[in-house]
């Protein structure tokens, strides 16, 4: 048990997907104007991640090896169309707001790295649990880089007004305050992962 | 179909809505391959070549496959599927009949399959050329045109952000922001300045 909860742990902080392996970054600055955007992200992306981890776990020793990504990317993409289809059907504004990032779920190095870097190699249960780890730990970098986006860029948290009185920094919410977030913070946590060695 | 029609897809795909620096679509390659301006031109080439020929081939059977027999909600597996193997199949050309320039290219193309610039281009074209399951007219063209300018703005922007790169080895930056971090505050400056042609109108 222990085990499976330390599978769940590396992906949260250890190998934290955007911050320390900085895979998927597509999705994570397209969408992190505002934080509601970076929760639906995170939450569709955790879906595909479990779903195709548990289901190339499971058949793994029946895929031939010379065309297992076309296998891996079929798999993946069919969890991609149930996410898409879904949330079409239950929150047309959240799909609406994500626009074509949700198709490209299909290509976010996250899902297709861990495929092949864990899934094959490991069980059903492993493989989920390190699935969940990946996506929990995808959603909370989406969490912190949207919550400094829309705090300073539209000065409210979840549509929560935060200052009393507050000239948003209106790059922020542009593409190029998404690029500076991401830069600083990766920048922040090199200075930790310095400071621990 | 009419001129302007194509002006107005050259500018916002290259200038305004560039792919890399205000749609984030292909930023792994971005920020891994521009180091150096010969290998960030290779693979600018190759994407060029890919968003154009898929552009093409996924209208075709967005066209007279999806369509027709209602099946649009299978567009982002049939068109993550062919473009896969189209790139494959480019791979395995380029290798039989130029091993000079497999050299050059070959390296790149397996990267180009996972690149969220081609199905992003893909998607968008579906989405923006057909309206209500109807394809526009000329929209074969506005398509494939878009690809090009795709692939053209990619090449932009990775050519510059190659140029700074290569003269930044020189410099004496913090440790901690070496290399990524650096790459990406770069960018945001890029992107900065590219916001400037918001304001074009026609």
């Amino acid at each position: 048990m222990k085990r499976l909860f330390n599978e769940f742990l590396r992906g949260i902080v250890k190998e934290n997907p955007t911050f320390v392996l900085v895979l998927g970054l597509c999705p994570t600055l397209a969408v992190s104007v505002s934080v509601i955007n970076g929760i639906g992200m995170g939450i569709a992306a955790t879906f595909v991640l479990l779903g195709s981890n548990i289901i190339i776990a499971g058949i793994k020793n029946s895929i031939p090896e010379r065309i297992r990504i076309p296998c891996y990317i079929v798999v993946i993409a069919t969890f991609v169309t149930i996410t898409e289809m879904m949330m079409k059907a239950y929150s047309p504004a959240l799909d609406r707001a994500l626009g074509i990032y949700v198709p490209l779920i299909v290509v976010n190095c996250i899902v297709l790295g861990r495929a092949e870097a864990y899934a094959s190699k490991n069980t059903v249960a492993n493989s989920f649990f390190d699935g969940l780890g990946m996506g929990v730990g995808f959603t909370l970098a989406l969490i912190l880089i949207s919550g400094i986006r829309e705090a300073l860029g539209a000065g409210t948290l979840l549509g929560h007004k935060l200052f009393v009185s507050f000239d948003p920094v209106f790059v922020m919410g542009m593409p190029s305050g998404a690029l500076l977030v991401i830069g600083l913070l990766l920048g922040f946590f090199n200075v930790l992962k310095g400071r621990k060695t | 179909m009419s001129a302007s029609q194509f002006l107005t897809i050259f500018i916002s795909a290259v200038f305004i809505y560039n792919v890399i620096l205000s749609r984030f679509l292909g930023l792994c390659s971005f920020v891994a391959i521009s180091k150096e301006t010969k290998p960030a031109l290779a693979m600018s080439l190759s994407v060029m070549f890919v968003t154009t020929m898929s552009s093409i081939i996924t209208w075709l059977i967005y066209r007279f496959l999806l369509i027709p027999f209602d099946l649009t909600y299978l567009r982002t597996i049939s068109f993550i599927l062919v473009i896969a193997t189209f790139v494959q199949f480019v791979e395995m050309v380029i290798r039989k009949t130029s091993p000079a320039m497999y050299r050059f290219f070959g390296i790149y193309l397996p990267l180009i399959t996972v690149n969220c610039a081609v199905l992003g281009v893909a998607v968008l074209n579906s989405d923006m050329f057909f309206v209500k399951g109807r394809a526009l007219q000329g929209s074969f063209w506005y398509s494939a045109f878009q690809g090009v300018c795709v692939g053209l703005g990619y090449t932009l922007a990775m050519l510059l952000m190659s140029g700074i790169r290569e003269r930044l080895d020189l410099c004496n930056v913090p440790k901690a922001l070496k290399d990524f971090p650096l790459a990406f505050i770069i960018a945001s400056i890029m992107s900065l300045s590219f916001l400037g042609f918001n304001g074009f109108k026609f």
